[in-house]
C-alpha cells in the first residue's frame, strides 16, 4: 500500500499529468463539437429505407459508430497513460537510481511490483472510466442515444488498459524505458491491426483473416476486450441496422463469450508471475 | 530515531563471496567482516568490485558463490534489510518530493516509529534542517547527497553501507559527514564505507579492506598496515633522515646527537600513509 501510494503520488505530481488532463479536455471538446456537427448533417434522415421493408435506424448507426470511435480513442489515451506510468518502473528507474533506495527497504520486490501495478491500474482505470462516461454523456446529450450495455463496455475498456499496464510492467523488467515504451506501442499497434484484419475478414467473408484476427486478439487480450466492449454497445441491435454497423468499425467487433474474463485474469496472473520472476532474479 | 544499540552478531560478514557478470569476474572469493560499532573503509581502483560487494550486502545483487550476512540474516532477506541502511553511489529521489517527504516515505517503508522527531534529528545531523520543505529538484547535488545519508539512517540501522557518500560534498560537508560517522561509531552502528577519498578513510576508519580485481589484496588496521619509513630529526639548521630506524631507536639517536654537541629541535617518526599502503597494495598486485 505504501508503494501504491507512492506511485499514485508520483503519477499525480509528475508534470506530464496535467498535460494529459488538458489534452483529454481538448479531445472531449473536439468530440462534442464533432458529434454535434455530424448529427446536424444527418438530422433530416433519422431512419432510412434502403429497400422494401429494409430500414436502417440512422440514429443508432450514427451514434454507435461515433461512440465506438470514441471508445477506441479512450483505449488509446488509456494506453498512453498506462505506458507513461509504467514503462520505466524497473530498468528505467534502476538506471536513474530511483529504485535502489526503495528496494533495499524491507518491502520485498514482489510487493514493490504489486504496488506499482495496483497504482497504475487504479489511475488508468479511473481515467478510462472518466473519459468513457464523458463521451457517453456527450453522445447522449447530442443524439439522445444510449448504448445497449452501459457498464460492460466500460469495464472491458478498463480491463484492456490493465492488460497493457501488465504488459508494460513486464517489459520494464527487461527493457530500457525507451525500448519498452516503443515495444508496448508496437504491441498496441499489433492489436489494432488484428482488429482491422477482423473488420476486413468480416467484409470479405474471409475465414483465414478472421482466424488470424481471432488468434491475435486472444494473444493480445486487450484487443479481445475492446472488441467485446464494442460489440456490447449494440448487442441488441438487429436487422439491417446491424448489417450497416458491420461495415464500419463494428466489423471487427466480436462477442468473446464468457471465457474472456477468466482468460484475462489468467493472462494477467502469467504476466505478473513472469514479471516477479524476472525482477527477483535481476541485479540492480 | 538514532539510538545507542545493544550487542549483536557480526554486523556484516561475507565468506568466499564471488560474482560473475558473464565472462567478467567482479568478485573472486572475498572474505570481509564488519563488527558492531566498527567503521571499515573499502578501497580499491575503479572496477575492483567494491560497489558489487556493497550491493550484495544490500541484496541488490545476487552472488554467484559464497554468502553474505547482515546481522546474522542472509543478505537481501527481509530481516537483513530491516537491520541496514544504504546510500547508493548513484541514486536519485523523485524531484517533486521535499526533503521531509523523502524521509517520511522511507520511515514508512522501514516501519520506523520515529515520526517527525526522527526526521528533525536526521536532517539536523546532515545540516539540512533549514531545507526540510525544499523540493529535491531545487537542491544542489551536495544537499541531495546529504539527504541520501539522512535517508540511509532512517529506522536506526545497525549496519550502514555507504557507497561514495562524500563524492559530491564540499570540504565543510565532508567534515559534517566525518563527525556523523564518528557519532555513529559511538552509538554502536557498524559502517562499511566505500570511498576513493583516502584521507577521509584514514581519518575515520578503524580498518581498511583494499580490493583489486575482485580479491582482497590488503586488510587490517591502518596503524598495523603502515610500515616504518625512518626517523626525521631536526638539528641546527638541518634535517637528518635515519632510514630504517623506528620509534624504539629515537632515544638512542637523540642521545648520540646531544653527546656529539648538536641541539635537537624536533623528532618525527615516519610511517607510510594510507595512500602509500594503497598504492603499494594495488600497484604491487598489478605489477
Amino acid at each position: 500500500m505504501i508503494i501504491a501510494g507512492y506511485a499514485i503520488r508520483e503519477s499525480v505530481r509528475r508534470r506530464v499529468f496535467p498535460i494529459v488532463i488538458v489534452l483529454t479536455g481538448a479531445f472531449l471538446a473536439l468530440y462534442a463539437f464533432g458529434v454535434y456537427k455530424a448529427f446536424q448533417s444527418t438530422e433530416a434522415f433519422r431512419t432510412e429505407e434502403i429497400g422494401p421493408g429494409a430500414i436502417v435506424d440512422q440514429q443508432v448507426l450514427f451514434s454507435a459508430t461515433l461512440f465506438g470511435l470514441a471508445m477506441f480513442a479512450t483505449l488509446f489515451l488509456g494506453t498512453v497513460l498506462a505506458i507513461f506510468l509504467t514503462h520505466a518502473v524497473v530498468r528505467g528507474d534502476t538506471e536513474r537510481g530511483l529504485l535502489q533506495p526503495l528496494v533495499v527497504r524491507p518491502v520485498g520486490r514482489t510487493a514493490l511490483l504489486g504496488g506499482r501495478f495496483g497504482a497504475a491500474a487504479a489511475v488508468c482505470g479511473v481515467y478510462v472510466v472518466c473519459v468513457y462516461v464523458s463521451t457517453l454523456l456527450i453522445t447522449h446529450a447530442v443524439t439522445g442515444w444510449w448504448p445497449d450495455r452501459l457498464v460492460l463496455p466500460a469495464a472491458e475498456l478498463v480491463g484492456a488498459v490493465i492488460v497493457l499496464v501488465g504488459l508494460s510492467l513486464l517489459g520494464s523488467v527487461f527493457l530500457s524505458a525507451i525500448a519498452n515504451g516503443i515495444a508496448i506501442f508496437m504491441i498496441f499497434g499489433a492489436g489494432l491491426v488484428a482488429g482491422l484484419l477482423g473488420q476486413i475478414g468480416e467484409a470479405l467473408n474471409s475465414g483465414s483473416l478472421n482466424t488470424i484476427a481471432t488468434v491475435s486478439s486472444w494473444a493480445l487480450p486487450f484487443e479481445a476486450l475492446y472488441q467485446d466492449g464494442l460489440n456490447a454497445i449494440t448487442a441488441d441491435t438487429q436487422g439491417f441496422t446491424r448489417a450497416a454497423l458491420s461495415l464500419g468499425p463494428f466489423g471487427g467487433a466480436q462477442a468473446a463469450g464468457p471465457s474472456l474474463a477468466p482468460y484475462v485474469l489468467g493472462y494477467l496472473a502469467v504476466l505478473g508471475c513472469a514479471a516477479v520472476f524476472g525482477f527477483r532474479r535481476r541485479d540492480l | 530515531m538514532l539510538r545507542t544499540l545493544g550487542p549483536m552478531a557480526t554486523a556484516f560478514s561475507a565468506k568466499g563471496l564471488g560474482k560473475r557478470y558473464g565472462n567478467v569476474t567482479a568478485l573472486g572469493g572475498v572474505d570481509v567482516s564488519v563488527e558492531e560499532g566498527e567503521l571499515v573503509g573499502l578501497l580499491g581502483p575503479n572496477g575492483a568490485g567494491k560497489s558489487t560487494l556493497v550491493k550484495i550486502g544490500c541484496g541488490l545483487v545476487r552472488p554467484t558463490s559464497g554468502y553474505a550476512e547482515v546481522c546474522g540474516a542472509p543478505a537481501g532477506s527481509l530481516e537483513a534489510r530491516s537491520a541496514m541502511g544504504y546510500l547508493a553511489e548513484l541514486f536519485r529521489f523523485p524531484g517533486w518530493y521535499s526533503a521531509d517527504e523523502v524521509l517520511e516515505l522511507h520511515q514508512r517503508l522501514a516501519d520506523s516509529s520515529g515520526e517527525e522527531a526522527e526526521r528533525t534529528e536526521l536532517l539536523g545531523l546532515v545540516g539540512l534542517l533549514d531545507a526540510r520543505g525544499r523540493r529535491v529538484e531545487d537542491m544542489s547535488k551536495g544537499m541531495q547527497q546529504r539527504l541520501g545519508i539522512a535517508q540511509a539512517l532512517v529506522g536506526t540501522p545497525r549496519m550502514l553501507f555507504l557507497d561514495e557518500p562524500t563524492s559530491a560534498l564540499d570540504p565543510a560537508g565532508r567534515r559534517t559527514v566525518r563527525g556523523l560517522l564518528e557519532e555513529l561509531r559511538r552509538r554502536g552502528v557498524a559502517v562499511l564505507l566505500n570511498s576513493h577519498l583516502l584521507s577521509e578513510v584514514e581519518l575515520v576508519c578503524d580498518r581498511v579492506v583494499i580490493l583489486d580485481r575482485g580479491v582482497v589484496v590488503t586488510a587490517g588496521r591502518t596503524d598495523e598496515l603502515a610500515k616504518p619509513r625512518g626517523v626525521e630529526i631536526e638539528v641546527d639548521g638541518a634535517v637528518r633522515n635515519y632510514e630504517g630506524a623506528g620509534r624504539e631507536d629515537v632515544p638512542r639517536i637523540v642521545r648520540e646527537l646531544v653527546a656529539a654537541g648538536e641541539s635537537v629541535y624536533g623528532v618525527r617518526v615516519l610511517r607510510s600513509t594510507l595512500e602509500e599502503i594503497y598504492l603499494e597494495a594495488v600497484e604491487g598486485d598489478n605489477g
